[in-house]
C-alpha cells in the first residue's frame, strides 16, 4: 500500500529529528513558566561532616531571594525520605540496610555534593550570589573514599548504625557444587579486577520545574526524566504524599539518560514542594560540575573470579567474589545493580555447569551509585571475558577455540543457567564467526608485522557476550525484591478518520521511538507513518508505564503496542463484519483492510474507525463505540541480546597512547525494526564501551574529594578518540513476545570493554603482562611497558 | 544596567543585560532561541556553538556586551524562510547523525563552520580533528562525520577530494 | 558569575587608565580562559576591560621576526600563510590551542598574560627567545615568565605585541592532557643562529622552563639521538590523575625527539 516500505525492517529516516535539527527541541531548561523563580542548590564541600548549624539569615535578606529552605522546614511538612526501589536479602535471610536518605541533608553531609539547602531567588545569579551567604558550620568527620576503605576493621561509618558500612552481603549460585568442581579441577585461574566508576555524563545536564496551581490543588513536574510514571509514584507516594490525580509529571525532549535519568532525585522533590510553598513556579537547572557530584555514578566493582578447568580446557566451575560501591546513599534501583542484573549473568555465554557468586555492598562517602548503560552486565562480561582471555593465557589454549568449545550450542535453548536465568535463544558460534569474518582475524598477524615496521604495538580482542534485558516479569523480579512491577503500557488510539496516536509509558531521549514505535504501528495497522503519532512523556496523557531503560522499550513496551492493535483489529473485525454482513470469522485484516474471506468486499481501517464514532449503522447493543484500546504488557521473561565485538588497537610503545584502529560488533538483537536506528544505538554504546576502557575514570582521592569533576579532568570520548564502528547483525528471534525482539540499546556498552582491553593486552603480550584494568590510560600502558622492557632484555 | 544591540539570525535587537550575562544567557533567556544549548561550565562540549560574523564561537565563553555589533547566527537561523534546511541539517537527517538532539544544534553550527573552513576539501581524520570541540554522548560519532563529509560537497558544489 | 561594570575603551592609553585605577579590575581579551574562571565565580573583579577595540590586532612579518599583536586570535596564527612561512612551528602550536571555537577568541596576548602553566604559547615564546612589548616597555622571554600564572607584568600593564625572532628551525611537539587537551607535557624546540633553546610547558609546577641539558646536548648535535642518553628528573614537575612527574619526565624526553624530528 504504502509506496516507500517503511515497516519492520526499513531504515526510515527519523520523524523527531527536524525538530532537534532546527534548533527547536523542548528540553527541560527549554521550557519556562509564568512567575518562574530560580533554585541553586548549596551542596556540600565536605565528604563527610556533622552539620553544627545553619545559618540562613544573611542569604534570606540578599537581593531577589525568596526563599531558603533547609531540612528542617521539609521535615515540619514530615516529608518521607528518597526511597530505594528494590530490596535484596543478605545471605542469612535479613533484608538489606535501608538507611534514611533525606532531600536535604540532615545532621551529616555523606559526600561532595550532598544537598544542604535550597536558594530560590528571581534570577538564577540571585540566588547564586545569595547561596554563597549561607553560613554552614561542620565538624570533619573521617571520610571513606573507596570500597578497600569501607570494609576495613575500624574504618569511620557513612550511616550510624550500619555496621562495618554494609548494605548487604548477597549469594547466588550453589557453593557446594562449586567447592567440589574447584576440588576435582585439574587447573584453577585466578583473577582480580576492578571496574572503573563511572560518570554517566548525557549531554543535557538534569533540571526540574516544579509548578502548583492553587486554584485546583495540582501540582506539575518538568523533569529530565527517563520515566515519568515512576517518578510521579515515587515522589507522590512516597516523598511529598500527594495523590496522583494531583500530580502530573512531564519528562519532553531529554537530552539522553544511559541510566542517570530513572532515579527519582531530590531535586525533583525540592522544586515540586517548593512551587507549593511559594506558590509560584521554581526551576532548577545543573551545571555540569555540579552533575559530576550529584547524577547517580556507574559500576565501581572490586573482583576476584575462580574458573575451575578440566584438563581438556572446559569449564567446571566459576567462582566470584565481587565488592560494589552504592555510594553514600541508596540510589532507586542501586541494590539490583550487582545482584541480578549482574552476578544471574555470570554464566555469560559458557555452558559452566556450577556458577557461586557473593556480592558485599558498602556504602561510602560517594555519590550513589547505580545503573548506567548495561546496569551490572558490563561488570559481568568484563569479569567473564577478561578471564578467558587469562584462561588462554595461562593454560595455552587459543582464545577463540576455548570459547568456542565452552559456548553454550545453539541446540541448547531454551538453555537454564546455574545462575537462575533461563536464556530461549541464540546462536554465539554463528555471531562469533561472522565477527571475526568481519574484523578479518585471519589477516591480523600481518597487520601487526606491518604496524611493528612502523614501530607500533597493534593488538586485536574479542569479547563473546549475552546480556538480560527487556526487564522484566513482574511476579519474579517481585520476588527478587523489585518494589515495582515491570510490565508496559500502550493505549492505541484510532481516531475517526482513521489516523493514529499511540501512548506509550515507555521514553524516548535518544532511542527514535517516535519513528520505530510508528513503523511498528505501521506494519500492523496498514496506514503510513505520516499518519501515526507515538506520545511519551506525560503522566496526564499516558494511562501507566514504567519507563525506559534495560533495553526494554521494544520488548516489553512494544509487546504492549502489539497487545492493543490486537485489540483494535479484533473490535474493528466485529465492526467489519457488522458492515459487510458477514460472520467475524471470515473477517481478515491485511494491509490496512478488513476484507471478507473469498471475496472482495472490503473496509478501510478508517472507514471502520469512522464508523466507530459515528455509529449509526452499528452493533450498539454487542460493541462500544469507539476504536481506542489500552493494554499492559507483562513479559514472560527476560530477553538475551548476545554477540561478538572485536577491537583492534596500536599502541605507541613511547607515550603508552592507544588507538582503537578498528571496531567490529555483530550482534544478536532478535528482530529489527529500524537497522539504521540500531546500528547508531550499537555505535553509541561501543563509543562508551571504548570510553570505560580507554579514558573514563571518576577518581576519589584518599579524602574523597572527586578528583575528576569535570571535563577538564575527566576524559570524555571525542570524535578523534572513537573509531569508524562496523556494525552486524545475526538475527535468532525471542521466543516469548510477540515481536521477536530483544533490544539493543546496551549490547554496545556491555560487549565491549572486554574487548578493547584484551587488544590492548594482545597488543602487549611481549611485556608479560595478564591483566590490565580500566582505564588503559597512556601512564598506565607506559608503566607496563617500562615494567616489561627489562624483562624483555632478560629474555 | 548595560544594554548590547546585536542582530540575531537577521533581526536586530537591543537588550538590557546584566553586566555578567553571558552570550547563550541572552540567546535562551532573553531572545527566547533555546535551540542553542548549555552541556558544561568549562567550554568542553560545544553545544553552545554559534556563529559570530560567521565564525564559530562558544557562547557560554562570551558576554553578550563583547557581541555588540555583531552578527549572530544560532541553529534556529539555518533554514531558508520557507523552511528549506541547510545542508548540513538535511545531512544530519539522512545520516542519523543524532539521537537525542542536545548535543545537535552546536555539532551542526560547528560543522558548518569546519566545512566553510576546509573548501579544500577534507579527510575523515580533518572532520574528526575538527570535531575536537564538541562533544556527542549518544552517537559515537560515526554518523556526524558520515553527515559532514556528506554535506561538504552540497555546501562547495563540487565532488569531496581529500586535501593532501 | 558576580556582576561587574564591563568597559570597552578604545584606546590603550584610557585602558591602562582603567586597569591602573583599581586593583580589582581586570581585562578581558579573548576570554576562553578568563570566562570560565568567571563563571565558577574564581574571580570577583569590579570592573572587566574589554580589549577588542583598541586596535592590537595584526601580525607583522619581516625577515628576521614575526610580531603579532596581543589581541590576534590563535585561529588568526594559525591560519596565517606568513606565519606559516616564517615560522611554520607557531602556525602550527595556535592550532593546537583548544579547538576551532576556541581559536576564533582565544588571543596571543591572553595566553601570555595568564602564563596557564599547561597553556602552548609560552614555550613559543621562552624557546624562540622572543619579546613581549607592553605599553610601557618591552620585556624578554626569560625576564616574563615568572612562575605559573604569574608574569613580569605590572598592575594594569598590557601586552600590545609579541616578537618572535625567526629562527632556522623550529617545532612544537604536544602531548594533550586526555580530557583539558591543554598541554600535559609540550615542548617547543627552536635552532637559532646562537644555538638550540628548548623550552617545556604543561610540565613543571614551575610553568615554562628551559631544560637546558637538552639545549646543550642538541646545540653540538641537533638530532633526536643527541638526548637519548639524557634523563630529565623529575623533581619539580607536576604530578596528577593523568600523569606522574615520571611519566611527564618521560614524556619530556619523547617530545623533545619528536620536535626534533619535525624541525
Amino acid at each position: 500500500m504504502n509506496a516507500i516500505f517503511e515497516g519492520i525492517g526499513a531504515s526510515v529516516r527519523r520523524k523527531e529529528d527536524l525538530r532537534f535539527i532546527s534548533g527547536r527541541g523542548n528540553f527541560v531548561d527549554d521550557i519556562n513558566r509564568p512567575g518562574q523563580t530560580h533554585a541553586i542548590i548549596k551542596r556540600s564541600d565536605r565528604p563527610h561532616a556533622k552539620l553544627i548549624s545553619i545559618d540562613t539569615a544573611v542569604a534570606k535578606a540578599a537581593p531577589g531571594v525568596i526563599a531558603v529552605f533547609i531540612a528542617a522546614d521539609m521535615e515540619k511538612d514530615a516529608l518521607g525520605g528518597i526511597p530505594c526501589g528494590w530490596q535484596i536479602h543478605n545471605k542469612d535471610g535479613s533484608p538489606m540496610a535501608e538507611p534514611p536518605h533525606p532531600i536535604l541533608a540532615s545532621g551529616k553531609v555523606r559526600h561532595v555534593g550532598d544537598p544542604i539547602a535550597v536558594v530560590i531567588a528571581e534570577t538564577r545569579q540571585q540566588a547564586k550570589d545569595a547561596a554563597e551567604l549561607l553560613d554552614i558550620v561542620f565538624e570533619d568527620l573521617p571520610p571513606v573514599a573507596t570500597v578497600r576503605d569501607a570494609v576495613r576493621p575500624g574504618a569511620a561509618l557513612v550511616h550510624d548504625g550500619v555496621t562495618g558500612n554494609t548494605c548487604f552481603d548477597w549469594h547466588i549460585g550453589d557453593k557446594d557444587l562449586v567447592d567440589a568442581a574447584f576440588a576435582r579441577a585439574t587447573k584453577v585461574v585466578k583473577l582480580d579486577l576492578t571496574n572503573n566508576r563511572l560518570v554517566p555524563n548525557a549531554m543535557e545536564p538534569r533540571a526540574a520545574i516544579g509548578e502548583f496551581d492553587p486554584m485546583s490543588d495540582d501540582y506539575t513536574l518538568y523533569t529530565t526524566s527517563q520515566n515519568p510514571h515512576v517518578i510521579r509514584l515515587l515522589m507522590g507516594a512516597f516523598v511529598l504524599h500527594l495523590p496522583e490525580h494531583k500530580l502530573r509529571v512531564v519528562a519532553p525532549d531529554v537530552g539522553g539518560g544511559f541510566g542517570s535519568k530513572i532515579y527519582h532525585y531530590a531535586e525533583e522533590a525540592i522544586v515540586t514542594w517548593s512551587a507549593g510553598k511559594l506558590k509560584r513556579p521554581v526551576k532548577w537547572t545543573c551545571d555540569r560540575t555540579e552533575a559530576f557530584m550529584s547524577d547517580a555514578h556507574g559500576r565501581d566493582h572490586d573482583s576476584t573470579a575462580e574458573m575451575a578447568l578440566d584438563a581438556a580446557g572446559n569449564f567446571l566451575a566459576l567462582r566470584v567474589r565481587t565488592l560494589c560501591n552504592m555510594g553514600a546513599y541508596l540510589s532507586t534501583f542501586a541494590p539490583a545493580v550487582p545482584t541480578y542484573l549482574y552476578a544471574t549473568l555470570l554464566a555469560g555465554v559458557y555452558k559452566t555447569p556450577a556458577v557461586y557468586a557473593e556480592v558485599h555492598a558498602v556504602f561510602t562517602n560517594t555519590v550513589p551509585v547505580d545503573a548506567y548503560r548495561g546496569a551490572g552486565r558490563p561488570e559481568a562480561t568484563f569479569l567473564l571475558e577478561r578471564l578467558m582471555d587469562v584462561i588462554a593465557h595461562d593454560t595455552g589454549h587459543d582464545r577463540v577455540a576455548l570459547r568456542r568449545q565452552n559456548f553454550i550450542p545453539a541446540d541448547a535453548f531454551p538453555y537454564q543457567t546455574p545462575v537462575a536465568l533461563n536464556y530461549d535463544s541464540g546462536d554465539y558460534q554463528t555471531t562469533l564467526t561472522k565477527a571475526l569474518e568481519y574484523a578479518k582475524w585471519d589477516e591480523f598477524p600481518a597487520r601487526r608485522a606491518a604496524a611493528a615496521a612502523k614501530g607500533k604495538l597493534r593488538g586485536i580482542g574479542i569479547s563473546t557476550y549475552v546480556e538480560a534485558c527487556g526487564i522484566a516479569p513482574s511476579k519474579l523480579v517481585g520476588q527478587l525484591g523489585a518494589r515495582a512491577g515491570l510490565y508496559e503500557v500502550a493505549n492505541v488510539r484510532v481516531h475517526p478518520t482513521g489516523s493514529v496516536t499511540v501512548f506509550t509509558g515507555t521514553h524516548s531521549h535518544g532511542q527514535g521511538h517516535e519513528t520505530t514505535f510508528a513503523q511498528l504501528v505501521s506494519d500492523q495497522l496498514g496506514i503510513p507513518i505520516s499518519q501515526i503519532d507515538i506520545v511519551h512523556g506525560d503522566t496526564n496523557k499516558i494511562p501507566f508505564g514504567m519507563g525506559t531503560y534495560g533495553s526494554r522499550s521494544l520488548a516489553v513496551g512494544g509487546s504492549a503496542m502489539v497487545k492493543a492493535m490486537d485489540k483494535i483489529i479484533t473490535k474493528g473485525k466485529k465492526i467489519a463484519a457488522h458492515l459487510m454482513e458477514a460472520s467475524v470469522e471470515d473477517i481478515e485484516f491485511k494491509d490496512g483492510k478488513f476484507s471478507v474471506a473469498g471475496t472482495d468486499k472490503a473496509k478501510t481501517l478508517a472507514e471502520i474507525a469512522l464508523t466507530a464514532y459515528v455509529p449509526h449503522n452499528y452493533p450498539i447493543e454487542e460493541l462500544e463505540p469507539g476504536l481506542d484500546e489500552t493494554a499492559f504488557y507483562d513479559p514472560k521473561n527476560f530477553t538475551y541480546p548476545g554477540g561478538c565485538h572485536v577491537c583492534e588497537v596500536e599502541i605507541d610503545a613511547d607515550t603508552g597512547v592507544t588507538t582503537v584502529v578498528g571496531f567490529t560488533a555483530v550482534d544478536d538483537v532478535g528482530r529489527v525494526i529500524n537497522p539504521m536506528i540500531v546500528e547508531g544505538q550499537v555505535q553509541g554504546g561501543v563509543a562508551q564501551g571504548i570510553g570505560q576502557a580507554l579514558f573514563e575514570n571518576a577518581v576519589y582521592d584518599d579524602q574523597a574529594q572527586l578528583v575528576s569533576a569535570s571535563f577538564m579532568d575527566y576524559t570524555m570520548p571525542r570524535a578523534d578518540s572513537i573509531p569508524n564502528i562496523l556494525v552486524g547483525t545475526e538475527t535468532t528471534l525471542c521466543t516469548h513476545n510477540p515481536l521477536g525482539v530483544k533490544g539493543c540499546g546496551e549490547v554496545g556498552a556491555i560487549g565491549s570493554p572486554p574487548a578493547v582491553i584484551n587488544a590492548v593486552v594482545d597488543a602487549l603480550r611481549d611485556f608479560g603482562v595478564r591483566h590490565i584494568d580500566m582505564p588503559a590510560s597512556p601512564q598506565k600502558i607506559w608503566s607496563i611497558i617500562q615494567a616489561g622492557r627489562p624483562q624483555m632484555a632478560a629474555e | 544596567m548595560p544594554s548590547v544591540t546585536l542582530t540575531v539570525n537577521g533581526k536586530s535587537h537591543t537588550v538590557d543585560i546584566e553586566a555578567r550575562t553571558l552570550l547563550v544567557e541572552l540567546l535562551r533567556e532573553k531572545l527566547s532561541l533555546t535551540g542553542t544549548h548549555v552541556g558544561c561550565d568549562t567550554s568542553q562540549c560545544g553545544a553552545c556553538v554559534v556563529h559570530v560574523d560567521g565564525v564559530s564561537v562558544k557562547s557560554c565563553a562570551m558576554l553578550a556586551l563583547q557581541a555588540e555589533g555583531t552578527d549572530v547566527l544560532t541553529i534556529e537561523g539555518l533554514a531558508a524562510a520557507d523552511g528549506t534546511l541547510h545542508p548540513m541539517q538535511e545531512a544530519f537527517r539522512e545520516h542519523h547523525a543524532l539521537q537525542c538532539g542536545f548535543c545537535t544544534p552546536g555539532m551542526v553550527m560547528s560543522a558548518i563552520d569546519m566545512v566553510m573552513a576546509h573548501p579544500e576539501g577534507m579527510t575523515e581524520e580533518d572532520i574528526r580533528h575538527n570535531l575536537e570541540g564538541n562533544l556527542c554522548r549518544c552517537t559515537g560519532y560515526h554518523n556526524i562525520v558520515k553527515a559532514i563529509a556528506a554535506a561538504w560537497p552540497v555546501m562547495h558544489g563540487k565532488e569531496l577530494v581529500a586535501a593532501e | 558569575m558576580y556582576d561587574f561594570k564591563y568597559e570597552k575603551p578604545t584606546d590603550v592609553a584610557a585602558a591602562v587608565a582603567s586597569l591602573g585605577a583599581d586593583m580589582e579590575a581586570k581585562a578581558l581579551a579573548g576570554g576562553q580562559t578568563f570566562i570560565p574562571v568567571l563563571k565558577q565565580r574564581l574571580n570577583k573583579p569590579t570592573v572587566v576591560v574589554d580589549l577588542s577595540k583598541l586596535g592590537l590586532t595584526g601580525i607583522t612579518v619581516t625577515p628576521t621576526s614575526v610580531t603579532i599583536g596581543a589581541m590576534t586570535t590563535h585561529g588568526t596564527v594559525a591560519e596565517s600563510e606568513e606565519v606559516k612561512k616564517a615560522i611554520p612551528a607557531l602556525a602550527h602550536l595556535a592550532g593546537l590551542i583548544g579547538d576551532n571555537a576556541v581559536r576564533h577568541r582565544g588571543t596571543i596576548g591572553g595566553s601570555l598574560a595568564n602564563n596557564d602553566p599547561s597553556a602552548c604559547y609560552p614555550a613559543a615564546l621562552l624557546a624562540l627567545g622572543g619579546t613581549v612589548t607592553t605599553d610601557r616597555r618591552t620585556i624578554t622571554a626569560g625576564d616574563f615568565f615568572q612562575g605559573m600564572f604569574t608574569t613580569a607584568l605590572e598592575q594594569g600593564e598590557l601586552i600590545t605585541s609579541v616578537s618572535f625572532p625567526v629562527p632556522e628551525k623550529a617545532a612544537y611537539a604536544k602531548f594533550r592532557n586526555p580530557a583539558s587537551r591543554y598541554a600535559m607535557v609540550g615542548v617547543f624546540v627552536a635552532k637559532l643562529a646562537g644555538g638550540v633553546r628548548v623550552a617545556i610547558t604543561g610540565a613543571s609546577q614551575g610553568g615554562v622552563y628551559r631544560h637546558t641539558q637538552f639545549e646543550q646536548a642538541l646545540s653540538k648535535n641537533f638530532a633526536p639521538d643527541a638526548i637519548k642518553d639524557i634523563t630529565t628528573p623529575s623533581d619539580g614537575l607536576n604530578s596528577d590523575i593523568h600523569a606522574s612527574a615520571e611519566y611527564r619526565a618521560h614524556l619530556i624526553g619523547v617530545m623533545t625527539k619528536r620536535a626534533v624530528l619535525a624541525c
